[in-house]
């Protein structure tokens, strides 16, 4: 390659950057901005000012935002876990037995991802009324499940066809019983595909807004998208915008720190399950 | 379920004997496998084939919470009022507006970027990558207020930078009207589902054979001609399956409308229909009647892809 063309790619390198970046940068300077510097159009902040995320925070609408943190921390780990779980034993059975109906789960798997959300919000918006379910932690984990488990099977059989699974008796020959073959050989090769999964998974799950909103009615399970699409501020005479982008900023700290810690593995499982490499 | 969405099954060599004749191995196999993958089947099933039913049988009585004792079996007479409706066919439109824009541009932009991060040099791709991951990972809520405080007349800095554009000033009220709104909404949808289809073009690119290039090369093909007979045709499964799942993702397109117009100025979309028909105006029949719509409607994009273009569905699932 030479200098010049290293050059070009290096812009638009930097432009891809750019583009992903900006509207981040955004949403972080506008939460920094007092209430009386949001309205002069500017970019960036004349001063930077913590009020926002101490309102949110500690102070007048603390109580918006907290609770749902909370809810959504717990709610989306839970589905992730019992997706990841389900998964697991259904990639095995896919990566490694020969069975009719394989073709049937991932057939379903397959249309279950595209189902329309809100085809599922309407019945269960009833359902979950008569029975209990309304505003609860497991009326949104149920949900979840439609949205993680696809996902998860897709992702996790891909990974494990990967998996030399001949090692297995390689090991069993070399005098380690079946236990042991199974914990020291193919649970290591087996791990990096079950926690990438299950950072797509959860990455879904923390995106949801749709359930989030019309399946809860107070701060007792509504997740925080749903908090923050809602969001009135601390009075009627607050404008929210500040406090909105810095509970924007606060929500989008863990998407980005697994983003970064492991991106290559994302990117992985991402494409994996999709288009086969 | 429907079977139009199912991918044409393929016989696979056999491995097994065949039915009637099966080994006890084959047997405990099958048994095994269907022991251990089970338990997700009927749970994806549980939480989408039984709520679908439940809203087709609800769909045929007229019923709202707040009357519940009004409670009357009236047959299609809900779908009967959708189909009359110019509410329904607006919001078909605009979903349809939506999805065609957002589909396309994001298509040929997250092409650019897969070429770009395909060549980019290996000492800026971690950065290219973690980048473009970004987009992807933010929610769909930050991102609609990022894009709408961005170009709100008061807070947005959108009509301060972009003043020298004629039509643009410094009192232009984006979301005053339909098509500005749209164009916002649409701009959202771009950034963050971009980086998605570039990651699967990528993957996509990365299988086009090199000695297909070279060879291309040596014949002296231009860089123009080796992307449209070469590469594309090449790839041509990964940007269908690419193309497949935007387009139904698109489609259920919600959040981004709720955030930045609320369906103000006849931004309505599909789902934002169903939304409003349920759970503000808890008309359960009638909203019941539209999430079936719905889903019938995507079960016919899909099936015109798998159909009419032709997308091997086994290469989206791992299988190629």
């Amino acid at each position: 390659m030479s200098r010049r063309e290293k050059i070009w790619w290096w812009v638009g390198g930097a432009l891809i950057v750019v583009y992903c970046l900006f509207p981040i940068a955004w949403i972080v300077s506008l939460s920094l901005k007092a209430p009386s510097d949001l309205n002069t159009g500017g970019f960036l902040p004349t001063t930077v000012s913590w009020d926002n995320y101490q309102s949110i925070l500690t102070g007048g609408t603390k109580d918006l935002f907290l609770p749902a943190l909370r809810n959504s921390f717990g709610i989306c780990l839970i589905a992730t876990a019992i997706s990841c779980l389900l998964a697991m034993f259904a990639a095995y059975a896919i990566a490694r037995l020969d069975f009719p109906g394989k073709k049937l789960i991932l057939s379903t798997a397959l249309i279950v991802a595209i189902f329309p959300i809100i085809s599922i919000v309407t019945p269960l918006f009833n359902l979950w009324r008569n029975i209990g379910l309304y505003d609860t932690w497991p009326g949104l984990i149920i949900p979840y499940l439609s949205l993680t488990l696809p996902i998860s099977i897709w992702t996790m059989s891909a990974f494990f066809r990967e998996i030399p699974w001949e090692m297995e008796q390689a090991a069993q020959v070399d005098g380690a019983t079946t236990w042991q073959a199974f914990r020291k050989v193919i649970v290591p090769l087996a791990t990096p595909g079950v926690f990438t999964t299950a950072i797509i998974a959860f990455f879904i799950a923390w995106n949801d807004f749709l359930y989030g909103i019309s399946l809860t009615s107070t701060s007792r399970a509504r997740p925080v998208p749903a908090a923050i699409g809602l969001f009135s501020g601390e009075s009627q005479f607050v404008q929210p915008t500040g406090a909105i982008a810095a509970a924007a900023v606060i929500v989008t700290i863990p998407v980005v720190v697994l983003v970064l810690l492991f991106q290559r593995r994302i990117v992985a499982g991402l494409t994996n399950g999709a288009v086969k490499g | 379920m429907s079977t139009t969405t199912l991918p044409p099954t393929k016989k696979d060599a056999p491995v097994s004997a065949p039915a009637g004749h099966t080994s006890d191995r084959a047997r405990s196999e099958r048994k095994l496998g269907w022991l251990l993958a089970g338990p997700a089947f009927l749970v994806m099933l549980g939480v989408t084939a039984y709520p679908i039913l439940q809203a087709t049988y609800e769909s045929l009585f007229s019923y709202r919470l707040t009357d519940p004792d009004n409670r009357s079996f009236v047959g299609l007479e809900n779908y009967g009022v959708i189909l009359s409706d110019p509410l329904w066919w607006r919001s078909l439109w605009v979903t349809g507006l939506i999805t065609f824009v957002t589909v396309l541009v994001e298509l040929v932009l997250g092409f650019a970027l897969a070429m770009v991060m395909a060549k980019a040099l290996s000492s800026i791709r971690p950065v290219v990558r973690a980048a473009i991951l970004i987009p992807y990972a933010v929610i769909t809520v930050v991102s609609a207020y990022a894009w709408q405080f961005a170009f709100d007349i008061n807070t947005g800095f959108v009509n301060s930078w972009f003043a020298w554009i004629p039509g643009v000033g410094t009192d232009t009220d984006w979301f005053g009207d339909f098509g500005t709104s749209i164009f916002v909404i649409c701009l959202a949808e771009i950034w963050k589902t971009t980086p998605f289809i570039s990651l699967l073009l990528l993957a996509g690119l990365a299988q086009v054979p090199e000695v297909l290039q070279e060879a291309a090369k040596v014949d002296g093909a231009t860089w123009w001609q080796r992307l449209w007979r070469v590469t594309l045709p090449n790839m041509k499964a990964a940007i269908m399956v690419a193309l497949l799942f935007r387009t139904l993702d698109a489609f259920r397109i919600f959040d981004s409308i709720f955030v930045m117009t609320a369906g103000a100025n006849g931004t309505e979309s599909v789902s934002f229909l169903a939304y409003r028909q349920t759970i503000s105006r808890l008309e359960i029949g009638l909203g019941s009647a539209l999430s079936v719509l719905l889903f019938l409607s995507v079960v016919l994009i899909a099936a015109i892809f798998i159909k009419g273009f032709k997308v091997d569905l086994s290469q989206a699932r791992g299988e190629g």
